[in-house]
């Protein structure tokens, strides 16, 4: 069968630590019938910076990307771009809303960049999540699963780029359950987790760790009181502190279990029948969640 | 004949006009003109010795026609139409030139643009007056007789007071009893009286007051007229029951095997198929409930051809049974009346937003309920007998958080307003709480705390200090349940520090909005009403129980909400209102009406389809239109749709409309 090709939006985690989102994603959509092709001469989404509302300069390097989107976009014949880590997601759908919204910033920025083509809004930014429910359909993730993952309690975890500000949420902000929905489809047991929605410490894990560990403490031990196996998440910042900082969390609080965090993807992966090391990379957790998953590797 | 000596008076409004437009030099600008006798200034216009100068000027420069140069005409043109009225002026040639809102107040940071604007806006008014016509307010006769719409508190205590005035009342409620949600409280604050001992006194004199006409069970469908003369047409709705034969024994109750949710217990409680909503409902009636009457529900799949049974059979009847007057009779009995009455009372109250609408405050799970829910449970007569109990498993709870501005003074999740009266039900329900079960905990989580009515900051200080409860000023985040516990993860902003609590259940004080169903009842009235369903008085701040409507009024929660202080003085306000109108044995109607010029018109009828008032019809014979004085409200609709100009509202006509226009409309 041949692969219908997609436009897909790394950013610089998963090129680096987050391999193993980057590889579970490509992987996980070519088994629904997607080459998911990396955006030529893609640049930074910005990270952080782009946060910073009251600026036009830190919208420059998201509208670059859509620029190159759009001109691969005619290359390949569609115009989605999907990306998996959240803050490039959220980065990149906020740059496309703010400038839609915004003419006189587009022009601004066109002018600017007068060696690069106008952008106009041709390009269509999804989150990976989006695209499975929206373009493949549940249903179908369905259909390629070929060891459910019965009996796997998953917490999933949204953090907050997924779903703030509203404007580019992918789902209900307050009770999301795209991320439940798709866990479902993937035979998994998913469990009620209050805590989907709060904040991980974002990067405050640089310069206040202790901080970030208290909410990774909070954040796991809530998972493991209402049952969970595992937290499943899309965000490489989420995945870390809630990852790395379960060390200092157990330090503080003797009491406290560890328990393996994984990308969403993983479980995507594994559920798919896809377990080589080369995918998974768990040699990258610190929590390893080899031993929760063994009954499907 | 055109206006030669018209006095123009322009107030200063304090500083309000004259801190910024240059009055003087206004004056002297209007003053140039030929067909202006006189042009002076004052500092306040609405003074007593301000109308006595427009008086007087009349008489002393002969006036024929008066421009006062001051605030919006709703504010003050009856004021300066009834001075002139005093000098022997005719009232309708008084015109107001708004050079406050218009000119002064919009330009506050550039005096010399106001000033020149000020002059126009005069100018552009002398024309549209020189043209205006003396007129005599148009004479109608009023019908006795009052409706109030809605049977809550505010409902209740307007009908009485209109009928304790010897004036006839039909009071209409959609329930099948009176009484409200007032009805469905514990107790009040801050006296702690329970509604059975001082609500349903007054239910009682509803029902056997000799002048007034309850419908309970009824709705409001249509309503025609105008002040002093309106007909409504008000549907029973089917009760399936003879209430004329039904003694409220409630025989049938207990031994009807269908058993639901009740809608008076707001799902906390049950009640059966067939069912009187409480034991001091007003009337005390019973009706069967088509939806969930196995009878009903089977006769109606029969009518529908969806079932065909072999024989006549009867499904269940144990209701009719044991009915000793026979009243219980299964048949629709809906029905229309029509009704003639001449001033209207709006009270339909208000309600609150579901739990439901925060998931993110445990508004999914059974025992994270409104505050409305909880005073079942708080109510001696409710379904846990006053002890508070939790809906999923009937366990008393030991620890309950009281959530304040669920909803409210949020956009994001609910209304951007404050609901006013949560926070001392929050306190009283808290106290409640306490009283019932003393060794229990209660948390009220609150952004500030509103305490302002008589003995309300009292009465808040009382429960922190008498009983105990714990106040923490800090918005909750969260709710979500752990085991068989509810966790509240909050902030205490007084420490700065997050605040997590295990609770067995929550109470949430959600946000208050019009009841619903009053937009329809609104469009039927054509009385304005804002999004979140509250009717919208004439002036908020000097005519908050009128509507732009004449002869209909608005009381109690229906503009906004309110506790029941307030809405039981509201409601008298409003009933002196409609007595004030019903004890004149004629009413004036403004004559600014649509005129049929007959020679030109065509009798096409275009007019008549705009007409939202019906106030136009055909002369057959003729092959003209003629307008109904006292139907006619001279919005106008009517002459921007005639194609000849034939039909034109007086004082409102084409020429002096755009010779104002033109003045305005000139560039600088």
């Amino acid at each position: 069968m041949e692969l219908k090709k997609i436009m897909f939006y790394p950013g610089c985690t998963l090129k680096g630590v987050a391999k193993n989102l980057e590889d579970s994603t490509v992987e996980s959509a070519r088994v629904l019938g997607y080459d998911f092709v990396e955006l030529p001469n893609w640049t930074c989404c910005g990270a952080v910076y782009g946060l910073a509302q009251d600026s036009v300069k830190f919208t420059i390097a998201n509208v670059r990307n859509l620029i190159r989107a759009k001109e691969y976009a005619e290359e390949i014949g569609d115009n989605r771009l999907v990306a998996v880590c959240s803050m490039c997601y959220n980065n990149l759908r906020r740059a496309h809303i703010d400038v839609m919204k915004n003419r006189d910033r587009l022009k601004t920025l066109n002018i600017f960049m007068d060696e690069e083509p106008d952008y106009n809004g041709e390009i269509e930014v999804l989150h990976y999540l989006q695209f499975l429910k929206d373009v493949v359909g549940l249903s179908n993730v369905k259909k390629c699963v070929k060891k459910p993952l019965k009996g796997l309690k998953v917490a999933p975890y949204y953090g907050c780029l997924l779903l703030r500000p509203k404007e580019v949420a992918i789902d209900d902000m307050e009770d999301p359950h795209i991320l439940e929905d798709l866990l479902k489809a993937l035979g998994a047991e998913v469990v009620d987790y209050p805590l989907k929605n709060e904040c991980c410490g974002s990067y405050h894990t640089v310069d206040k760790r202790e901080f970030v560990a208290e909410r990774t403490y909070k954040l796991v031990s809530v998972a493991k009181e209402v049952g969970a196996d595992v937290i499943a998440t899309s965000c490489p910042l989420c995945f870390f502190n809630l990852d790395r900082r379960q060390e200092i969390a157990k330090d503080k609080h003797h009491e406290f279990e560890y328990m393996p965090i994984v990308y969403f993807t993983q479980l995507m992966a594994i559920a798919f029948g896809i377990v080589s090391e080369e995918v998974l990379h768990f040699d990258r957790h610190f929590v390893s969640p080899e031993g929760v998953l063994s009954k499907w590797l | 004949m055109a206006m030669k000596r018209i006095g123009v008076f322009i107030c200063h409004c304090g500083r309000n006009i004259a801190g910024t437009v240059d009055v003087k030099r206004v004056a002297e600008e209007i003053g140039k003109r030929e067909d202006v006798a006189l042009s002076t200034t004052y500092i306040f216009m609405c003074s007593e010795p301000g109308q006595k100068l427009i008086e007087e000027s009349i008489k002393k420069y002969n006036l024929d026609g008066v421009v006062v140069a001051n605030c919006s005409p709703t504010l003050h043109e009856k004021t300066m139409r009834n001075a002139a009225a005093r000098g022997g002026l005719n009232p309708y040639r008084v015109e107001i030139a708004n050079i406050r809102e218009w000119a002064a107040w919009p330009h506050e940071d550039n005096p010399e643009a106001a000033t020149r604007k000020a002059i126009r806006i005069i100018n552009a008014t002398i024309e549209k007056l020189k043209a205006n016509a003396s007129l005599e307010p148009i004479e109608v006769p009023v019908i006795r007789r009052a409706l109030v719409i809605g049977g809550g508190v505010s409902g209740i205590q307007a009908a009485l007071d209109i009928a304790d005035a010897g004036i006839e009342t039909i009071l209409v409620e959609r329930e099948p009893s009176i009484g409200g949600n007032m009805f469905r409280l514990s107790e009040t604050f801050p006296t702690l009286d329970c509604p059975q001992c001082i609500l349903t006194p007054k239910m009682n004199d509803v029902a056997q007051h000799p002048n007034i006409k309850l419908y309970t069970y009824s709705e409001v469908v249509d309503v025609s007229g105008y002040m002093g003369n309106f007909k409504v047409k008000i549907k029973k709705k089917k009760t399936f029951v003879d209430w004329d034969k039904c003694t409220g024994c409630g025989e049938c109750l207990r031994v009807c095997p269908i058993t639901v949710k009740s809608e008076y217990d707001l799902g906390m409680g049950n009640r059966k198929a067939i069912y009187i909503v409480n034991e001091q409902a007003v009337p005390l009636k019973a009706l069967i409930d088509e939806e969930t009457c196995i009878r009903l529900k089977f006769e109606k799949k029969v009518r529908e051809g969806k079932i065909k049974p072999k024989k006549n059979i009867t499904i269940c009847s144990k209701c009719a049974d044991v009915c000793e007057p026979d009243a219980i009779h299964f048949k629709d009995n809906e029905e229309i009346v029509e009704e003639e009455v001449g001033a209207i009372i709006v009270a339909t109250g208000y309600e609150i937003m579901p739990a439901e609408a925060f998931p993110e405050l445990g508004g999914k799970y059974p025992d994270v309920i409104t505050a409305l829910q909880f005073e079942r449970l708080l109510a001696p007569s409710g379904p846990t007998a006053g002890i508070p109990r939790r809906p999923s498993d009937g366990k008393v709870p030991k620890k309950i958080a009281f959530l304040h501005c669920v909803g409210s003074r949020d956009p994001e999740h609910g209304v951007p307003y404050c609901s006013r009266i949560c926070c001392m039900y929050l306190i009283k329900q808290a106290m409640l709480y306490k009283h019932a079960l003393p060794d229990g905990e209660a948390y009220n989580f609150y952004i500030d705390i509103r305490s302002n009515g008589k003995g309300y900051e009292e009465f808040y200080v009382r429960a922190k200090e008498e009983y105990g409860v714990n106040f923490i000023r800090g918005k909750v985040s969260k709710v979500y349940k752990v085991g068989d516990k509810y966790r509240v993860q909050g902030v205490d902003t007084l420490t700065g520090r997050i605040v997590e609590v295990d609770v067995d259940m929550v109470v949430l004080a959600t946000a208050a909005t019009g009841s619903s169903g009053v937009k329809e009842l609104a469009k039927i009235l054509r009385i304005p009403y804002d999004e979140w369903g509250w009717l919208k008085e004439t002036h908020l701040k000097l005519r908050p129980l009128e509507t732009p409507v004449a002869g209909v009024f608005i009381a109690g929660s229906s503009q906004f909400i309110k506790d029941i202080t307030d809405s039981v003085s509201q409601a008298s306000g409003a009933a002196a209102k409609a007595m004030a109108m019903l004890s004149q044995p004629k009413l004036e109607k403004e004559p600014i009406l649509a005129k049929v010029d007959t020679e030109i018109c065509a009798g096409c009828g275009r007019c008549k389809d705009q007409c939202a008032y019906g106030a136009i019809s055909i002369d057959p014979v003729r092959h003209v239109a003629v307008v109904n004085e006292a139907l006619c409200e001279g919005c106008g609709a009517c002459s921007a749709n005639c194609p000849t100009t034939a039909i034109q509202v007086v004082n409102f006509k084409k020429g002096q409309i755009i010779r104002a226009v033109d003045i305005l409309a000139e560039v600088f």
